[in-house]
């Protein structure tokens, strides 16, 4: 597979070599190696069962690796030695199914973790909080549980969770394959004014349109190997592999 | 507004199928007859109320049968046990005392076995599970009659002597199923909360140990509560078990009564008297159980 090193002038804030994952005998991920800069945006497409959001879990250290290397800002993921508060202090994550903590308020979902992991003061965590939830449009609802919340709000509410704990890139896994059309977008809108603020963001997404109008580069993953990829002008109109002609028709 | 999330588990048909041999058999109501329906249309009071009318007609039927066949110089056979009562009552207030310790107990030991399932450490996972298991498919009499006979009658501590009472014994072994069944109630609670869950705070950056205790327990403890108040109600009817071992508890105690009196009439009144005692102390914790069930599944 071709490396691109065109686009970048600095070393890449993530970046992952040969990386191999298999659970028991199904080997996922096949070698695959791809670099992200600061402040890039880059989304992955591909069909279900391509290892896509494997690769994103490998890249917190939620899945481990069988080889390869993945590197987050200066941090080994798999080095056994790793401190993982130090890479998880970086990475954000947020998931398909939101995964609110259904026990805890909005805001107290956004608190959890400044709180109980990085030790903020309770009193500064608060007031971030409010400002998240103001960020993320969803002001007056702090005091809501994520079971009154609409789909679309509670993924809201785990962006901003994820954001309290200030993390440099930010992993969207299908964020808005869940949700009902009508509040898709208000995710996305979202997810869109983080990505003008500068966050590094990686996405795993559907929404083809939201990945053309905002992606920096596109890949597309199949059987665990990445089969093509390029900026999205050219892979949205123009692709070669035989592959990508046939998914982007499938799904435009 | 609510918004059903596709991938969280389908909701179980029998949210109770969980731990299915530790509950009450009660019939689904969409399989049920006409007349189930009708029973289960009765306000909850209501149907409290014509159970233990009718356990009240069972017993008055036995007194006033058994009495019909009575000499007149004997004094009739509802004096007799009123009184008994004192001392009766006594006695249920030990099993009832037995009950509360071996709970106690049991479900202190059962949480640690419990979490200790679902240790990372494989030696430690197995071992709590087998140890689990062990005490969870033994018979509860089996297990009482070994601590009565394994357990020495008291123990010394650098020259102090703690006796260790047979009623001791009988909370110990009464208490082992009873940690089983707690540690499975654990287990099954941490089980079914969604993987998202863990994945989520793990990517916060909790640890392992904040994970348990901020995160999944306190979503666990509305799960357990029903199981868990279904395992006091089995236990405080298994604790006349004891009496087979010796300890003056209500059946023991019924027994004696029995024998004293010499009058074999009074077998099956006594016996009910103590029967509606049981079942007036169960049946409202039973009812109860079905009440928070249904709240929580409105809830989740």
């Amino acid at each position: 597979m071709p490396e691109h090193t065109d686009n970048f002038k600095e070393t890449p804030f993530v970046s992952i070599t040969d990386v191999y994952q298999s659970f028991g005998d199904n080997q996922v991920i096949k070698g695959i190696s791809f670099n992200v800069a600061k402040g890039e945006v880059i989304c992955i497409i591909g069909p279900s069962g391509s290892g896509k959001s494997t690769l994103l879990r490998c890249i917190n250290g939620l899945v481990k690796i069988d080889a390869g290397s993945i590197k987050v800002k200066n941090l080994e993921v798999h080095d056994p030695h790793l401190n993982k508060l130090e890479l998880r202090k970086i990475v954000g994550m947020v998931f398909q199914q939101y995964n609110l903590f259904p026990h805890k308020t909005a805001l107290q979902n956004i608190m959890m973790a400044p709180i109980h992991v990085l030790r903020q003061d309770a009193g500064e965590v608060k007031d971030r909080a409010y400002g998240l939830m103001r960020k993320v449009r969803l002001e007056g609802k702090e005091e809501f549980y994520p079971g009154e919340l609409s789909g679309g709000q509670q993924q809201r509410v785990a962006i901003a969770r994820s954001l309290a704990m200030n993390p440099e890139v930010m992993l969207f896994d299908e964020v808005t394959a869940a949700l009902d059309p009508e509040t898709v977008k208000e995710v996305l809108v979202t997810i869109r004014d983080l990505a003008e603020e500068g966050m590094t963001c990686l996405l795993v997404t559907h929404e083809m349109g939201f990945a053309r109008e905002l992606a920096d580069h596109m890949y597309f993953t199949e059987n665990g190997v990445i089969v093509e990829h390029g900026p999205p002008e050219v892979f949205f109109n123009a692709p070669e592999d035989p592959r990508t002609k046939e998914f982007l028709s499938q799904i435009l | 507004m609510f918004r059903r999330n596709p991938k969280r588990r389908p909701r179980q048909v029998n949210p109770r199928h969980r731990l299915a041999v530790l509950l009450p058999t009660r019939p689904g109501v969409t399989g049920a007859s006409n007349a189930d329906q009708k029973f289960s249309q009765l306000s909850s009071g209501r149907l409290r109320a014509i159970h233990l009318l009718w356990l009240f007609l069972i017993f008055g039927a036995s007194a006033f049968g058994a009495g019909a066949q009575n000499g007149t110089d004997q004094p009739s056979i509802v004096m007799t046990i009123l009184a008994w009562t004192p001392l009766l009552l006594k006695g249920f207030g030990f099993n009832i005392l037995i009950s509360f310790m071996s709970m106690a107990f049991g479900t202190a030991i059962g949480s640690v076995l419990g979490v200790l399932q679902i240790s990372l450490l494989p030696p430690v996972r197995f071992s709590s599970r087998i140890l689990t298991q062990f005490f969870r498919n033994s018979p509860w009499l089996v297990l009482l009659f070994y601590c009565m006979f394994m357990l020495p009658f008291e123990i010394t501590v650098g020259g102090l002597r703690i006796p260790f009472p047979d009623w001791i014994k009988a909370v110990i072994g009464l208490s082992l199923p009873v940690m089983a069944n707690v540690a499975e109630i654990v287990r099954g609670a941490i089980n079914s909360i969604p993987s998202g869950q863990w994945e989520a705070s793990e990517s916060l950056a909790f640890t392992r140990r904040q994970q348990i205790w901020l995160i999944i327990m306190p979503q666990c403890y509305k799960r357990m509560l029903p199981p868990w108040m279904n395992l006091y109600a089995i236990l405080t009817m298994a604790t006349v078990l004891a009496s087979i071992v010796g300890v003056e508890e209500v059946m023991t105690l019924a027994g004696q009564v029995l024998a004293a009196d010499g009058r074999p009439e009074l077998l099956v009144p006594i016996y009910s008297f103590v029967l509606l005692w049981f079942f007036a102390y169960c049946y409202p914790i039973a009812r109860w159980t079905i009440r928070l069930e249904r709240k929580f599944v409105l809830n989740t």
